[in-house]
């Protein structure tokens, strides 16, 4: 078989841990399951076209023109914000390259001395001061990083997360330090789009009934029944959804933060990141810096060697992304491979346990790789 | 410019990375970006107290400016809103020019000071914001290196 050359350069998007969906090229990133996300679109755009083909021209000529307009507005605002949240970075923390991994595990080392054979090594943990309150940071073992404060590893989307809410499947995406805003947002605007297009509804079919009759009215717009069903029950969930996220904003807290408990019953009053202000908990959150996002999703591969002629697979993008990627997760191969790279991922993982001996002689036998090491904190304590 | 990352470029071929050392975040004021100003031990014997605090001083005061949160970051905020945040196709953050006001700065700083020591910091952001790493080089030419750690990491004994 003749060596073929790929000189296509790599994105990093494509090479990234984590199960992540990415698409045009990099600029959207998104959880795997996408079938709700797919639902909730198809909700609101549903309902919105029922409420301007039905509603909207009755209303438009017997009320004001401005009703039709005004959901127009709103609509375009709920989606924005919905595919802005969907489809932004919500805050990943790249993994620890070899060297920042060993750099810390040989801190860890050093910490805890000798630990006798037989004996389970202590948790990891690194206890920092924040404003005079005692916050432990986790170590994570998919990412080997210690994680900042209010970070969470999401098992979804397999990666670590700053100021991790929680992993919303409505929208497809973790929230996170980076949408939350785009999130709050949303929930709000689709709140105010569900009252509006419900109480309109009703003004509409009393106004009509009180012309037509009721039968006559349903009759001649059947979608109006429709849109009464989804709008009753979305609104319940939604308003609900909105001022539980309200009340967090004006406490600083994250959903995470909340069920863990971390700042409540005898933690009350406790929380070091909240200003003690609802007004300056509320502008920090909502009105805060824009963060950019760590993940260089779009830059290119850098190839640090020239590829050596390869035996093995049918071209040298083996040796190239052998060279490249080594230093990250084992290579998982996502939806985005393409397909004549796969079975040479699956050559190049069955040779690579020649790779791994150098690599982890350097690291430690690590303690249970649990990806959450609060059960072990549990069980010690 | 070509010619001072030239410079870079020389230092990466003639001089073999020989540590890394990882500079910490500090997280005593709360999430906000800084990192730590304790001086490591492998850097005593490579460049002076000052000049290595002076950076990392430098480069927190950077962050904090991105970072702060007072009437630009809420007008920025609220026009934002108002347009759905379309405008950030067009506009660059805040956060964005600071962050380039940074790469330059250690870009002047690998030139001027780190890279005649032999040493290389690597921009924070490239490291998920977590670290500052600073690449030791020993020089493949000189006989006998003085801070003798000359394999990677695996040889810093406590």
């Amino acid at each position: 078989m003749s060596a073929v050359m790929i000189t296509r350069k790599l994105r990093k998007w494509e090479k990234l841990p984590g199960k992540n969906t990415f698409c045009c090229d990099g600029r959207v990133m998104m959880a795997r399951q996408k079938g709700i996300f797919y639902l909730t679109l198809f909700l609101i755009i549903g309902t919105c076209s029922l409420f301007f083909a039905f509603e909207c021209p009755y209303l438009a000529v017997h009320l004001s023109p401005a009703i039709p307009v005004f959901a127009v507005l709103l609509f375009l605002f709920v989606i924005a914000m919905l595919l802005r949240t969907s489809f932004s970075d919500p805050g990943v923390l790249p993994r620890a390259l070899p060297e920042e991994a060993n750099f810390i595990e040989m801190e860890i080392e050093a910490a805890n001395g000798s630990v006798p054979s037989g004996q389970r090594p202590p948790p990891r943990i690194r206890n920092v001061q924040i404003n005079n309150q005692i916050v432990k940071l986790k170590y994570c073992y998919t990412c080997k990083i210690f994680r900042p404060p209010r970070a969470s590893h999401c098992s979804i989307c397999d990666n670590c997360v700053d100021r991790f809410d929680h992993h919303c499947p409505w929208v497809g995406n973790c929230v996170g330090k980076r949408n939350y805003r785009y999130f709050y947002l949303f929930t709000l605007t689709l709140s105010l789009l569900t009252i509006y297009i419900f109480a309109f509804n009703i003004v509409h079919v009393v106004m009509r009934s009180v012309d037509q009759g009721f039968l006559s009215t349903l009759k001649e717009t059947p979608g109006t029944v429709l849109e009464v069903l989804v709008c009753f029950f979305t609104l319940w969930s939604m308003v609900g959804l909105t001022g539980f996220h309200t009340y967090l904003i004006s406490l600083n807290q994250t959903t995470n933060e909340d069920i863990k408990g971390s700042w409540s019953g005898k933690n009350r009053g406790q929380n070091p990141y909240s200003h003690k202000n609802i007004v300056k908990n509320c502008c920090e959150v909502l009105c805060g810096p824009t963060y950019p996002s760590v993940l260089d999703r779009r830059g290119l591969m850098q190839e640090d060697s020239p590829t050596a002629a390869n035996s093995e697979g049918p071209c040298s993008f083996d040796n190239l992304v052998a060279q490249t990627v080594k230093t990250t997760a084992p290579l998982i191969p996502n939806e985005h491979t393409p397909d004549d790279v796969k079975p040479s991922i699956a050559a190049e993982k069955s040779s690579a346990p020649k790779d791994d001996p150098p690599l982890a002689a350097k690291l430690p036998p690590l303690a249970s790789p649990e990806t959450d090491a609060e059960t072990s904190i549990v069980k010690n304590q | 410019m070509a010619t001072e990352f030239h410079n870079l470029q020389e230092l990466r071929h003639s001089a073999s990375l020989a540590n890394k050392v990882f500079i910490q975040r500090d997280y005593s004021e709360g999430t906000t970006c800084r990192f730590q100003t304790k001086f490591p031990s492998e850097l005593e014997s490579r460049i002076e107290l000052t000049l290595f605090e002076e950076t990392v001083k430098t480069l927190n005061n950077f962050y904090a400016e991105a970072e702060k949160i007072g009437g630009q970051s809420y007008l920025e905020g609220c026009l934002a809103c108002a347009t759905a945040y379309l405008i950030f196709l067009c506009m660059e953050t805040r956060y964005e020019k600071v962050l380039k006001k940074i790469a330059k700065y250690i870009q002047e700083q690998n030139e001027k000071i780190y890279a005649p020591r032999g040493l290389l910091i690597t921009d924070p952001i490239e490291r998920g914001m977590r670290v500052i790493e600073i690449s030791i080089y020993e020089d493949r030419g000189s006989s006998g290196s003085s801070s003798g750690s000359s394999s990677v990491s695996g040889s810093t004994a406590r």
